[in-house]
C-alpha cells in the first residue's frame, strides 16, 4: 500500500486505532473488577458473551457487505461496545437477550450505518435502550451488591441464572434480584417517603447505593487514566458531571427532603462511567471544543430531567442518545475561529 | 530599545504567543549536526534547472557549446517575480534539454548541463556596496535579484520583490526565520553556527532595505549553540533592535505565519501576506546569502545541504553547488547504509518523495533525506475516521481536518471551502497524529487542485457565455440592417418611380450607416481579443497539467505557459493523488 501513499508526511504515525481501543478496555478493568466484586460472576459472563457475539455479528455483516472482516476486528471496537453494553444490563439478564441487544447495537446500530465511524448513535447504549424499552422487567432486577446479599451467588448459579433462567435451587427470584439504587429511591419518593426516611435502608452506603459507590469510583481511576493517556480530553466528562451536579444541586437546595443529593447522583448509577466512558465516544460525540462542553452539560442536565421526572430509573443512555442526534448541529455552531480570520490582531 | 551591553547585562525575558496545536516529533537532528560541513566536491556534470524559483521561468542566455566561468548568468530571469541561474562552476554548456528535476509530480523541466572542466575559474565578482546605507534602495535590491537570491527555506520565492514591499505597506518588525521545525534538517543550524557574523550583516542590510524598526530573529530553542553564536556576534556588532529570541520547539513553529504568531503575537490575516500587518519574513539562510551577494558581489551559486537519515551512511551537512546531482552528494556522504523505504527532498514532515537520485540539488533543496523502514514505515491501508478530533487539536491553523476529510472525501468542494480549506498549510500535523492512518494531507491537495480546476472551468464557461450573447446580438443586428437596407432600397426604387431622387443623399446615409456598423463591430470584438489570448494560454496551461497527471512531459514549452510549471504540476500531481486515494 506505500506505493499509494505519495504524499507528506513519511514519519511514523504516532497513534493507532486499535491501541486506542486496547487502553479504553484496560481503562474499563478496574471498574468491571469492582462490579464483579460486587455483584458475581454474571458480570464476567455478559461480558464474554457480549464480545463473542459482538465479534461474531460484526464478521457476519462484513462478510455480507463484501469487506474484510480482519481489520474491523482487530480495531477492537466492536470488544468495547460489547463490554460497555454487558456492564450496563444487569448481571442477571437473561442470555438471549444479551445476544439480541448485542446484535441490535453491532448490526443495525454500528454496520448497517456503515461500520466504525459512521454511525451517528453509540451502540451499547442504542442496544441497551431497545432491551429497556422491550423488556423492562428484565432489564431492571438487579443483584443486591454482594454487603446486602443474602445468598451468594457462585459461578454455577449465576450461570444457571443467566443460561437457564433459574434461581439457585430453593430460591424464588424475588430473593435474589434488587432494584438498583436509584430504581429504589425513586419508587420510595413515588410514595412519597421523605430522603431522611429512605436513607434508613441499609441499601445506603455513605452518600450512595451501598457498594455501587466503589464501582464509581473505580471507573473514575479508569477515566483518570484515559485523560492520562490522552485517549479523551477533559471537556466532555467535566461538563457532563458539572451538568448532572448543578441540576442536582440546585433542586436539593431548595428541597433537600424531595430530592436526593448531588453526591447521591454522582455516585449512584452510571453516571461516571458514562461521563468517561459513554459520551466520550469519539464517533457519536461532537469534536469541537466549546461544542464538546455543551454536548456534556446538556447529557448531564437531561440525566438528572429524566431521573427526576422520566418514566426510567437511570437516565444515561437516553441523554446520550438524544445528544448524539444533536451533535452534528452543535458542531456546526461551535467551529473554532481559523487562524487569520476575523478578530483584530495584536 | 536598550543597548547592546544592556541586553548583554540582563536579558528581559520577551513575551511569546502561541498557536493552536502543533506536535512534538523526535527531532532527529543528532544525526547531522554533530558533523562539521564538508565541501562537497564538483560533480562532472552540474544540471541546473531554469526553473528554482517561484515566477516566470528563466531565459537560457548561453549556448551549447559555449564555456562559462562560475558566477556566469547563464539563464536571465524573465519576469518581476523570476531570478537568474548563475553557472555554479566552469565548464563547458553540454545540453540545454528536459531532465528529471526535485518536484512532487517526479517531472523533467527544462535544464542547462555543464560539463565542469575542474579549474572552477570564476568571472569577475560584481564590485562590494558595502557603503549599501548610501547607495539607492533599488541599486542594492537589483543586486539581490542579480545575484540570483531565492528564500532558501524550500519557497524559494524571489528574495528582490519580497524585500520591496512598496510604499503602501511600511514595515515595522522584520522576522527572521531561523526555527528549523523540521526534524532531521540542520543545514540553518550549521550556518548559524559558522557563520554567525554573516548573518547578522544580511540582517542589518534586510533591515535597511525594509526600514523596518525592529528585527527578531526566532530559533527554535533545541539550537543553543545556534542561539549561542547568534547572541554573541550580534553583541560584536552595532545592530539596536534587533535580538535573537529562543523560542519553544514546536513543529510547526517554523511556518511564516505561525513564526509571526509566536513573536508578535499577530495574525496574518487568510490570503494576505505579511507585510499587510507590517512584517517581512525572511529564512536565515537567505540572510546570509543576501550579505555574500551585496557585500562580496557574490551570486547564488552552492547552498548547505543537509544529508541525512538512517539510511544514509555519514549524515552531514555539506555545502553544495547548485545543479549536483543527488547521488554525487549522497555518496560523498558515504552513500546509502542499508535499505533506503524513501528518498525524500526536504524534511519528513513537508517534503516529498523523489523518484530517483539522479535530480539535482537545487536553490530550494534544504535536505536529502533518506529513511529506513523503521523511520519511515509502511501506514497500512487507511481505516475509517473515528472523528477522535486529534488532528483538529494538532492544526496549527484550528481548521476542523475531520470535517474538511468528510468533505473532500465525498468531492463536496464548496463545503469542504466552507471549512476554510485553503488556509491549509499542508503541515502533515493532522496526518501525523491520525489513529486511522488516513492521509489527510493528501486529501487537502486534491481538494485544492480540484477546487482550481473548477474555478477555471466556472471562468470559461462564462466566458463562453458572453461570447455566445455577444454573437447572438451581431446576428440579430445583422438581420436588423439587411432589412433596414431592404426597405431602403424599395424606397429607393418608389422615389425612382416618382419622378427623380437624391441619390448623393441616399449614398451619405448608406455610408454612414455602414461606418455605424464597422465602429460597433469593433467595438464588441475589442475587449474579445485580449480574452481569447488568455483562453488560449489558459488552455494550454490545463493541456499541460493534463499530460502532467498522466505522467507526460508537457509537449509545449513551459515558457508557453502562463502557469509556472510548478503549480501546474502541483495540481496534476494531486490530480494523479485523487485517483489513488478515492478509491474504496
Amino acid at each position: 500500500m506505500s506505493a499509494t501513499i505519495i504524499s507528506s508526511p513519511h514519519g511514523a504515525r504516532a497513534n493507532r486505532v486499535d491501541l486506542i481501543m486496547l487502553q479504553v478496555l484496560l481503562a474499563l478493568v478496574p471498574g468491571v473488577a469492582a462490579m464483579t466484586w460486587l455483584f458475581g460472576w454474571g458480570v464476567l459472563i455478559n461480558v464474554a458473551l457480549a464480545s463473542l457475539v459482538a465479534v461474531a455479528a460484526e464478521a457476519a455483516v462484513l462478510k455480507l457487505r463484501g469487506r474484510a472482516a480482519g481489520p474491523a476486528i482487530r480495531d477492537l471496537s466492536a470488544f468495547v461496545t460489547a463490554v460497555l453494553f454487558a456492564i450496563a444490563v444487569p448481571p442477571t439478564l437473561p442470555w438471549w437477550l444479551t445476544v439480541l441487544g448485542v446484535l441490535f447495537a453491532i448490526v443495525i446500530v454500528k454496520q448497517l450505518y456503515g461500520g466504525l465511524g459512521y454511525n451517528p448513535f453509540n451502540p451499547a447504549m442504542a442496544g441497551y435502550v431497545f432491551l429497556l424499552i422491550s423488556y423492562p422487567v428484565a432489564m431492571t432486577s438487579w443483584l443486591p451488591p454482594q454487603m446486602l446479599a443474602e445468598h451468594a451467588l457462585g459461578l454455577v448459579d449465576s450461570a444457571r441464572l443467566i443460561f437457564v433462567g433459574a434461581p439457585p435451587v430453593g430460591l424464588p427470584w424475588d430473593a435474589v434480584t434488587m432494584a438498583t439504587p436509584l430504581d429504589a429511591m425513586r419508587q420510595a419518593l413515588d410514595e412519597g417517603q421523605t430522603i431522611a426516611e429512605i436513607r434508613q435502608s441499609p441499601l445506603w452506603g455513605e452518600v450512595g447505593g451501598r457498594g455501587w459507590e466503589w464501582v464509581a469510583f473505580w471507573f473514575f481511576v479508569g477515566g483518570l487514566a484515559l485523560l492520562w493517556r490522552r485517549i479523551i480530553t477533559w471537556h466532555i466528562p467535566v461538563a457532563m458531571l458539572a451538568g448532572l451536579l448543578v441540576m442536582a444541586g440546585l433542586f436539593w437546595w431548595v428541597d433537600p427532603q424531595t430530592h436526593p443529593s448531588p453526591a447521591f447522583h454522582l455516585l449512584s448509577g452510571g453516571a461516571v462511567l458514562g461521563a468517561f466512558f459513554i459520551a466520550t465516544d469519539p464517533v457519536t460525540a461532537c469534536t469541537t471544543r466549546r461544542g464538546q462542553l455543551i454536548f456534556g452539560a446538556a447529557i448531564g442536565a437531561l440525566v438528572f430531567v429524566i431521573r427526576t421526572w422520566g418514566g426510567y430509573p437511570d437516565a444515561i443512555a437516553f441523554a446520550v442518545l438524544l445528544m448524539n442526534i444533536a451533535a452534528p448541529t452543535i458542531e456546526q455552531l461551535t467551529q473554532p475561529r481559523v487562524f487569520g480570520h476575523g478578530r483584530s490582531n495584536g | 530599545m536598550s543597548p547592546v551591553s544592556l541586553l548583554h547585562y540582563r536579558r528581559p525575558r520577551r513575551r511569546l504567543w502561541r498557536f493552536n496545536g502543533g506536535i512534538h516529533v523526535p527531532d532527529e537532528k543528532a544525526l547531522s549536526n554533530g558533523r562539521t560541513i564538508a565541501e562537497a566536491p564538483l560533480p562532472r556534470h552540474l544540471i541546473l534547472p531554469l526553473q528554482q524559483h517561484i515566477g516566470a521561468i528563466a531565459r537560457p542566455c548561453v549556448a551549447v557549446g559555449e564555456r562559462v566561468l562560475r558566477g556566469q548568468v547563464i539563464a536571465e530571469p524573465s519576469g518581476y517575480v523570476s531570478a537568474p541561474i548563475h553557472a555554479s562552476s566552469s565548464g563547458t554548456v553540454v545540453a540545454i534539454e528536459e531532465r528529471p528535476v526535485p518536484h512532487p509530480s517526479g517531472l523533467a523541466g527544462p535544464c542547462i548541463v555543464i560539463e565542469t572542466d575542474g579549474e572552477d575559474a570564476e568571472v569577475a565578482p560584481l564590485p562590494s556596496l558595502i557603503d549599501y546605507r548610501h547607495i539607492d534602495r533599488a541599486k542594492v535590491l537589483e543586486r539581490i535579484r542579480a545575484c540570483g537570491i531565492v528564500g532558501l527555506g524550500g519557497a524559494s520565492f524571489p528574495t528582490g520583490v519580497k524585500l520591496n514591499p512598496g510604499p503602501d505597506h511600511p514595515i515595522e518588525t522584520l522576522i527572521i526565520n531561523a526555527a528549523e521545525c523540521e526534524p532531521y534538517i540542520t543545514c540553518d543550524d550549521l550556518l548559524m553556527r559558522t557563520r554567525a557574523e554573516t548573518v547578522i550583516e544580511g540582517v542589518r542590510i534586510i533591515q535597511h532595505l525594509l526600514g523596518a524598526k525592529e528585527c527578531l530573529i526566532g530559533v527554535e530553542d533545541n539550537k543553543p549553540e545556534a542561539i549561542a553564536a547568534l547572541r554573541a556576534a550580534l553583541a560584536d556588532s552595532d545592530l539596536t533592535a534587533t535580538e535573537v529570541v529562543a523560542i519553544p520547539t514546536l513543529y510547526p513553529s517554523g511556518g511564516e505565519r505561525q513564526l509571526i504568531r509566536i513573536l508578535t503575537g499577530k495574525e496574518v490575516p487568510t490570503s494576505g501576506i505579511p507585510a499587510l500587518i507590517g512584517v517581512v519574513c525572511q529564512n536565515v539562510s537567505t540572510t546570509a546569502a543576501v550579505a555574500d551577494a551585496v557585500l562580496d558581489g557574490r551570486p547564488l551559486t552552492s547552498r548547505l545541504v543537509t544529508v541525512t537519515g538512517r539510511a544514509i551512511a555519514e549524515p552531514r551537512n555539506c555545502e553544495v553547488r547548485i545543479g549536483t546531482p543527488a547521488a554525487d552528494l549522497i555518496a560523498h556522504c558515504g552513500g546509502y547504509a542499508g535499505e533506503v523505504r524513501k528518498l525524500v527532498c526536504g524534511g519528513p514532515m513537508m517534503g516529498f518523495k523523489l523518484e530517483s537520485d539522479q535530480v539535482p540539488i537545487t536553490k530550494g533543496t534544504n535536505c536529502l533525506l533518506a529513511l529506513t523502514p523503521a523511520e519511515a514505515p509502511d501506514p497500512g491501508p487507511a481505516l475509517a475516521c473515528i472523528r477522535c478530533g486529534r488532528c483538529a487539536e494538532v492544526c496549527p491553523t484550528n481548521l476542523l481536518p475531520q470535517q474538511m476529510y468528510w468533505h473532500a472525501r465525498a468531492k463536496d468542494l464548496d463545503k469542504v471551502q466552507d471549512y476554510n480549506l485553503f488556509d491549509c498549510i499542508e503541515c502533515g500535523c493532522c496526518a501525523h497524529v491520525c489513529p486511522s492512518h488516513i492521509p489527510l494531507v493528501q486529501y487537502y491537495r486534491f481538494a485544492k487542485a480540484a477546487s482550481w480546476a473548477r474555478e477555471k472551468e466556472k471562468r470559461q464557461a462564462e466566458h463562453a457565455r458572453l461570447r455566445h450573447a455577444a454573437k447572438q446580438e451581431r446576428l440579430e443586428r445583422e438581420q436588423r440592417e439587411k432589412q433596414a437596407k431592404l426597405r431602403e432600397k424599395a424606397a429607393a426604387v418608389k422615389g425612382d418611380g416618382a419622378g427623380g431622387g437624391d441619390a448623393a443623399a441616399k449614398q451619405a446615409a448608406i455610408a454612414a450607416a455602414r461606418a455605424r456598423a464597422a465602429a460597433k463591430q469593433a467595438a464588441s470584438r475589442a475587449p474579445d481579443a485580449p480574452r481569447s489570448a488568455q483562453d488560449a494560454a489558459q488552455h494550454s496551461a490545463q493541456h499541460s497539467a493534463q499530460d502532467a497527471a498522466q505522467g507526460r512531459p508537457p509537449d509545449s514549452p513551459p515558457d508557453c505557459a502562463p502557469t509556472p510549471p510548478r503549480e501546474a504540476a502541483t495540481k496534476a500531481g494531486a490530480g494523479a493523488a485523487a485517483h489513488t486515494v478515492t478509491e474504496d
